[in-house]
């Protein structure tokens, strides 16, 4: 395998072993989401929701975040009528039956940052299956264009455009920055890890200092739809979340995409893990 | 069949009335049910108390089965159409009316439920009680109700639907005990209970704020002829003489009720003995009200929003005596049933399907905004494929109206028709039309008239973008722009507003104009043309329609974020130059970021207001300002480059 990625300061050892860490971490995160999604119950709130995923993580040995777990209940997870970020922080909403929710959650375990989003409802709504279910064109369209190294900047467009196709509004836009996706890395471990605004300081760094570097040679570690992200895939690890909304109701995946500067298609980039809730779910419903 | 319901006193009614006695008797052994129009489902019965004849009532009810009831002292007048053994549907008519008021609307009842409709005591066929005076209280027109409903559906409960004073009448039948377990649903429209009433005036009266007084005014004043009706005499003398006589032309030119069978040729004698419902009961009632005035059935009301008797602030309160209420609103004016049939029928058949189904799961109303206005409406749009005419869909589907996705792209059209339906809308279809196509059109239009039904609202939107200096723009770009952007808003009024004008039952037309139609500049000629012009046919096709009940709004969306930026022509540029641009306005236009969504939500409140223009966005709603306060200042805009 190629080395991942030559600006990640810790990461560029082993690189099968650091994958691991990587895949671990993420599972560790997934089982989480999977976890509390089957406690939510109605009149749970989505700050209760952060702090079921904020302590499930802590008993697993998690200390470091790159942000504090988010929950989204209703029409929050289109984020209608955010305008501001601190809106992103979990609320005293209520769960109700029916309700869509969204769990986000970037815990840091051994110094492997994953970065995930797992959408769910609370009982039936074919709306939000619908939109669960389109997600998986953007799964597939974002590797073959990141594998194609077309810029990001283009596959950011090319995404907005499908998801526009498909009748749906793209509220990754609502991040900050815009950010369908962002760089992860490994994280040196301390004793006190801070947060600042629900992003851990370590992490922040991390993120600083690749923007730094970006900023010179012309990358940035933000992939935007702006002219800062016009640039083909920079090798690395990319949290990649593209966020629909539709009339109320969004949906989302978030999961590590493995960037390498190796000259084959296949090995040049792919999803880290294709064991995912999400992934799972698709290929029942292709079974079906 | 035959329940042998008790045939003895029942739950002490007054009067000392008599009872219809033959009442379902001897209906086993009838004609299967349905054996074709005036089959006699019930057949001749007890001894002089109701007698059945056939097709004998007025012009406006061929083939209704007829029959009398006694009841009280007088006979009542009873027609039945359709299937006994379906579900019965009792209509029961207002003032100064008789059953014939509902014909059209229970034509269209018919072929799915047993319909039943009566003469009031005193109006119609049906004889008035002696003396008139005390003759027309409510506890007496109950006791007609549960007579007819005992001869006509003697052992399942019926579905009630009433106008002006028979929905007033429904009221008291619908809150009194003694029905209990005799009505399955009510429908009222046009009149409230004076029970009710009598809470909202001394609710208002007791702690008057300024709005309540202005209501209460408002209502006092839309009272005007409550007041005429308790004076003596007066009132039958003018109904049995110049009042009665031209009565039909007040209701036409007024009212805009169309002519046919109706008013009937009893109308001096309906309306002259009708004023005693007036007298035996409003004062009565609205000085003391019942204060357990509780529906104990399902409750639909049907609210014209012109109405000219009656303020549409008497039901505010109406959740807290109908706890399932389902409240629906029609632009319309008082007599709905002869001006708005189809609009009823509609949704009378879906509340009674609802209460029969019995499945709590499905909401009889869509969640959205405007729901109460749109329910069931059938709203064609065109270029529903993307950007705002696909919003327009789905805010349309959100209100439960059942939506026709009009586009070019096949795909997309059938996409938006899937999403519609998953959002609310009862039933969505996409159909791929180029809307420049004549021909096309027309096709569209049998089509939709032949599989969904008329029109109610049509949504020209589909639209393509063209920029570049007018010397560069050949004719053939002129003809592409023109064709799409004018031609196809001329097509869709021409082939499907005539459609609903001919329907004569009212409806809607939204052109999606822009804010290019009063801003020039010189990047647009072409486009900004094309958009003057669909504004000022909107203008002249509003006030052509406006005598028929027909809307007609105009659009004018300034910036919004949708894909016209990236599929408009540049012209005057090679390729890939063009193609730049494209991308580049794309990227402006996305930074702009206003949704089509909230243009959608404009164009549901246009329709909803019937506002003429409507500029949607700020940079719209400033150049409309400008254009008519400061033309210059526009003309000075229109002369920059946006740098592209």
């Amino acid at each position: 395998m190629a080395s991942v990625t030559p600006a990640t300061p810790a990461g560029t050892g082993d690189l099968a072993a650091g994958l691991r860490g990587f895949k671990e971490v993420q599972r560790l995160a997934y089982a989480c989401a999977e976890a509390v999604a089957g406690q939510l119950r109605p009149g749970i709130t989505e700050r209760a929701a952060a702090r079921m995923q904020r302590e499930w993580l802590r008993e697993r040995g998690v200390r470091d975040w790159f942000h504090l777990p988010f929950a989204w209940f209703g029409d929050r997870t289109a984020f209608v009528n955010f305008r501001v970020p601190l809106q992103f922080f979990p609320t005293n909403r209520a769960l109700e039956p029916g309700m869509p929710f969204i769990l986000d959650m970037a815990p840091v375990h051994k110094g492997y940052t994953a970065d995930i989003g797992y959408s769910g409802c609370l009982g039936l709504n074919p709306v939000h299956d619908r939109l669960l279910a389109d997600l998986e064109a953007h799964r597939e369209l974002i590797l073959r264009e990141v594998r194609e190294r077309h810029s990001l900047r283009e596959i950011y467009e090319n995404v907005e455009r499908l998801m526009v196709r498909q009748g749906y509004a793209n509220r990754h836009r609502a991040y900050p920055f815009g950010v369908i996706a962002h760089k992860v890395d490994r994280v040196r471990e301390r004793r006190w890890s801070p947060t600042l605004f629900g992003f851990g300081t370590q992490s922040l760094k991390g993120l600083a200092s690749d923007a730094l570097h970006g900023h010179r040679d012309g990358w940035s570690p933000l992939w935007s739809p702006y002219t800062f992200s016009d640039h083909p895939p920079q090798p690395g690890l990319w949290a990649v979340e593209p966020h629909l909304g539709f009339r109320g109701t969004g949906a989302k995946f978030e999961e590590i995409l493995v960037v390498t500067d190796s000259k084959d298609p296949q090995e040049s980039a792919f999803w880290l893990d294709d064991d995912l809730p999400h992934v799972r779910r698709w290929q029942e419903e292709k079974a079906a | 069949m035959n329940t042998g319901r008790g045939q003895g006193p029942r739950r002490g009614r007054g009067g000392g009335r008599l009872r219809a006695t033959g009442r379902g008797k001897g209906r086993g052994p009838g004609p299967s049910p349905g054996a074709g129009p005036g089959a006699r489902s019930v057949p001749g019965t007890g001894p002089g108390t109701e007698s059945e004849t056939e097709g004998g009532s007025g012009p406006g009810l061929a083939g209704a089965r007829e029959r009398r009831v006694r009841t009280g002292g007088v006979e009542l007048c009873v027609a039945e159409l359709g299937d006994p053994a379906l579900p019965t549907v009792m209509l029961v008519h207002g003032y100064p009316d008789s059953k014939e008021v509902w014909s059209e609307v229970a034509r269209g009842l018919a072929a799915r439920f047993h319909v039943v409709l009566y003469d009031v005591r005193g109006c119609g066929l049906s004889t008035a009680p002696r003396p008139l005076r005390g003759g027309f209280t409510l506890e007496k027109l109950t006791d007609d109700f549960l007579a007819v409903a005992d001869a006509v559906s003697p052992d399942r409960p019926v579905h009630l639907v009433g106008h002006d004073w028979g929905s007033v009448q429904s009221w008291e039948f619908a809150t009194v005990r003694r029905t209990e377990g005799r009505i399955a649903s009510f429908t009222s429209m046009s009149g409230p209970s004076l029970d009710h009433f009598g809470h909202w005036i001394k609710k208002r009266m007791t702690r008057p704020t300024p709005r309540r007084t202005a209501q209460l005014l408002g209502q006092g004043a839309k009272s005007w002829y409550v007041y005429l009706l308790h004076t003596p005499v007066l009132p039958e003398l003018a109904w049995r003489g110049p009042l009665g006589r031209s009565w039909p032309g007040i209701l036409r030119r007024i009212e805009k009720v169309p002519d046919g069978g109706y008013p009937t040729a009893s109308l001096p004698g309906d309306a002259a003995h009708g004023a005693w419902l007036y007298r035996d009961n409003i004062r009565a009632r609205l000085r003391r009200p019942r204060a357990d005035a509780y529906a104990h059935c399902p409750v639909q009301l049907i609210t014209p929003t012109g109405d000219a008797f009656l303020s549409q602030r008497l039901y505010d309160d109406l959740e807290q005596w109908a706890p399932q209420l389902v409240r629906r609103t029609l632009p319309a004016k008082h007599w709905v049933p002869r001006t708005r049939p189809d609009q009823l029928v509609s949704w009378i058949t879906e509340f009674v399907n609802a209460k029969e189904e019995g499945d709590p799961a499905k909401e009889v109303m869509a969640a959205g905004p405007h729901a109460d206005r749109f329910g069931g409406q059938l709203v064609l749009v065109t270029g529903a494929a993307s950007g705002i005419g696909r919003a327009t869909a789905f805010a349309f589907a959100e209100a439960g109206a059942r939506i026709i996705a009009v586009d070019r792209d096949a795909e997309g059209a059938a996409r938006t028709a899937d999403m519609a339906r998953l959002i609310g809308a009862p039933q969505a279809w996409g159909e791929a039309v180029d809307v420049a196509d004549e021909a096309a059109m027309e096709k569209l239009a049998d089509k939709v008239d032949a599989a969904y039904g008329t029109v109610d609202v049509l949504v020209n939107n589909a639209g393509i973008g063209l920029s570049g200096s007018f010397l560069q723009t050949s004719s053939e770009d002129w003809r592409k722009v023109l064709d799409v952007n004018l031609w196809g808003v001329i097509h869709g009024c021409r082939i499907f507003g005539r459609r609903m004008a001919e329907r004569g039952q009212g409806g809607h037309i939204v052109n999606t104009a822009s804010a290019a139609a009063f801003q020039p500049s010189r990047v647009l000629p072409a486009y900004s043309t094309s958009k003057a012009a669909v504004l000022m046919l909107s203008e002249c096709l509003r006030a052509e329609l406006a005598g028929q009940g027909i809307g007609v709004s105009a659009i004018c969306p300034g910036l919004v974020n949708t894909n016209i930026t990236a599929t408009s022509r540049f012209t005057g540029v090679p390729a890939d130059e063009e193609k730049r641009r494209q991308a580049k306005a794309a990227r402006m236009y996305g930074m702009r970021n206003y949704p089509p969504e909230k243009v959608a939500d404009a164009v549901l409140r246009a329709v909803v207001r019937n506002q003429a223009v409507v500029p949607v966005t700020p940079e719209a709603r400033g150049a409309r300002l400008m254009s008519r306060f400061a033309p210059r200042a526009l003309r000075a805009l229109a002369r920059i480059e946006p740098p592209l």
